[in-house]
């Protein structure tokens, strides 16, 4: 077995535009996800908007600058992530692509084992 | 191999032929491409010695696949390189000490699908399929796509990471997966051959190596995958396309084009067992985009001459196409056969409704389809214009030799009448 971490990447300004409805759609999806994957995952969370992301990197002078906004901007930003524990690639994409995301997609990245 | 004798020959046919098996074979053992890899090429060096004294065995891939086996369990056994390489995946698990057994035709499909998987890179999935199926140098798989070894190599040990670090399992997909996995392989061949039947770039129109792996490889899937109509109508579309091969460049080493080939030159045997499976791939409804391929290839091999072809089935062809692998190229064919079928005019006008497409923006055929038209139509000036962007698109020098051509033709006869 191996773990893989599964990133989501969606269209936040579309995710803030969604009513209700279709928020609380999203979030039962997810629960069902969670529900039919309990075994696999053993982790996740949801992210709050790149709105309140902050980024420290250093600056030219080589000093630790702190800025206001995610670290790349895109439209479509990392929104959330599942830990999963899979066999290997193939089940992990099977996992991956049950993951709910209304117009973006997600990355599946193997956990580094250093031994 | 640069001595013709029987030794020398008898490696490179099981080269050639028994390469991806014993190499599949090896991987279950050594659970890591690489470590396979040397052990086979060791087994290689070893065939050399070995069967100048004692004669040529009668399975070469037998004998080649026990030396290659034995020598992995060897370093097995000494297991420190072992133990630092990252293991692959295996869905069954294979015991070290278990004889090589020959249920390893399987294994020439898992090596295939782990080449061909998704998750690498096209130009990466093309390398490895040459490089660990076709056992091509990787010297030779750089010279293939024109870039340097350095790049190349640099290619292969990155996807060779990925297959490690993501863990790609080394496996035939299951039933569910099969169809759209099968696809990616069948691309992975149909692009090697495509850059061998018109060499990209360089001097020379085909690269007739490229082209035979293809053909081998589409030989091997047909042997593993026989039920698959879509691996039929791939081998088909090689045989079909490449029996013209000695007719598409003249004596002086310039392009023909199929309306000036020599047809009674077209190899028939190939011909003959191309249609026999387009038949076959045909059977399968709707039928998919090899299939149709195969098919429009064909109908162009059954017509006594160009002026005969029968463009309307062609055309027809092309629209089944389009509706199963929609793309612009297949547009652009399309528009050119009903240049044939109804008239060059007709043919502008559906190659214009397509000049808005950005993906054939650099598409080199584009320009020239439509100079052939417009200088068909007598509008010589815009043919000359749409030939220069034409040979500003190509770079292969048979190509643009061809190109040229045409366009010094029209410039004589424009200043000849002017």
């Amino acid at each position: 077995m191996a773990s893989y971490l599964i990133l989501i990447y969606d269209d936040e300004a579309a995710l803030e535009r969604a009513d209700q409805a279709s928020a609380r759609a999203l979030l039962e999806a997810h629960r069902e996800f969670g529900a039919a994957n309990g075994a696999a995952i053993s982790g996740g969370n949801a992210l709050r908007s790149t709105e309140s992301a902050t980024s420290i990197r250093r600056d030219a002078a080589g000093e630790l600058a702190v800025t206001d906004g995610p670290f790349i901007e895109t439209k479509e930003a990392l929104g959330g992530y599942y830990l999963i524990e899979a066999a290997d690639l193939d089940e992990a994409i099977a996992i991956a692509k049950q993951v709910p995301v209304r117009a973006g997609g997600v990355e599946v990245r193997p956990i580094r084992v250093f031994d | 191999m640069a001595d013709g004798s029987p030794l020398a020959a008898a490696i490179a046919d099981a080269h050639r032929r028994e390469w991806a098996f014993v190499l599949a074979a090896t991987v279950r053992v050594t659970r890591d491409l690489d470590l396979a890899e040397e052990c086979v090429q060791d087994a290689y060096a070893r065939a050399l010695e070995h069967w100048g004294r004692s004669g040529i065995p009668a399975s070469p891939g037998a004998w080649l696949t026990t030396v290659a086996r034995r020598r992995a369990l060897d370093l097995h056994r000494r297991s420190a390189r072992l133990a630092r390489s990252l293991p692959l995946l295996l869905d069954d698990p294979y015991e070290p000490d278990e004889e090589p057994v020959h249920e390893v035709a399987d294994d020439r499909l898992r090596l295939i699908f782990t080449c061909c998987h998704p998750a690498l890179a096209p130009s990466a999935q093309v390398a490895l399929t040459l490089r660990l199926v076709c056992g091509l140098s990787t010297s030779e798989v750089a010279r293939a796509f024109l870039v340097s070894e350095t790049t190349m190599a640099a290619r292969i040990t990155r996807a060779k990471k990925k297959i490690a670090a993501a863990r790609i399992p080394y496996r035939v997909p299951s039933a569910k997966e099969l169809p759209a996995r099968t696809d990616a392989v069948l691309s992975v061949v149909h692009l090697v051959f495509t850059t061998g039947h018109t060499a990209p770039a360089g001097e020379r129109l085909v690269r007739q190596d490229l082209v035979e792996r293809a053909l081998d490889l589409a030989r091997m899937l047909r042997s593993l995958l026989a039920a698959d109509r879509e691996v039929a109508g791939l081998l088909a579309l090689i045989l079909l396309t490449d029996a013209r091969r000695a007719t598409r460049v003249s004596a002086e080493g310039e392009l023909l084009l199929l309306a000036e080939q020599d047809r009674s030159r077209w190899d028939g045997e190939a011909i003959a067992e191309g249609r026999e499976l387009v038949r076959e791939a045909l059977r399968r409804r709707p039928p998919g985009r090899f299939a149709l391929t195969a098919a429009i290839a064909a109908v162009h091999a059954e017509a006594a001459s160009f002026e005969e072809t029968a463009w309307r089935e062609i055309v027809a062809l092309y629209d089944l196409l389009g509706e199963v692998w929609p793309s612009p190229v297949v547009a652009l064919n399309r528009a050119a056969a009903i240049g044939f079928a109804d008239g060059p005019a007709a043919g502008l006008r559906e190659l214009d409704a397509l000049a808005a497409e950005p993906r054939l923006a650099t598409y080199r055929y584009l320009g020239a389809a439509r100079a052939d038209f417009l200088r068909r139509l007598g509008r010589s000036a815009e043919a000359r214009a749409a030939y220069q962007e034409a040979l500003l698109l190509t770079e292969n020098a048979v190509e643009r030799a061809f190109l040229a051509d045409r366009l010094e033709a029209l410039e004589r006869s424009a200043g000849s009448r002017g």
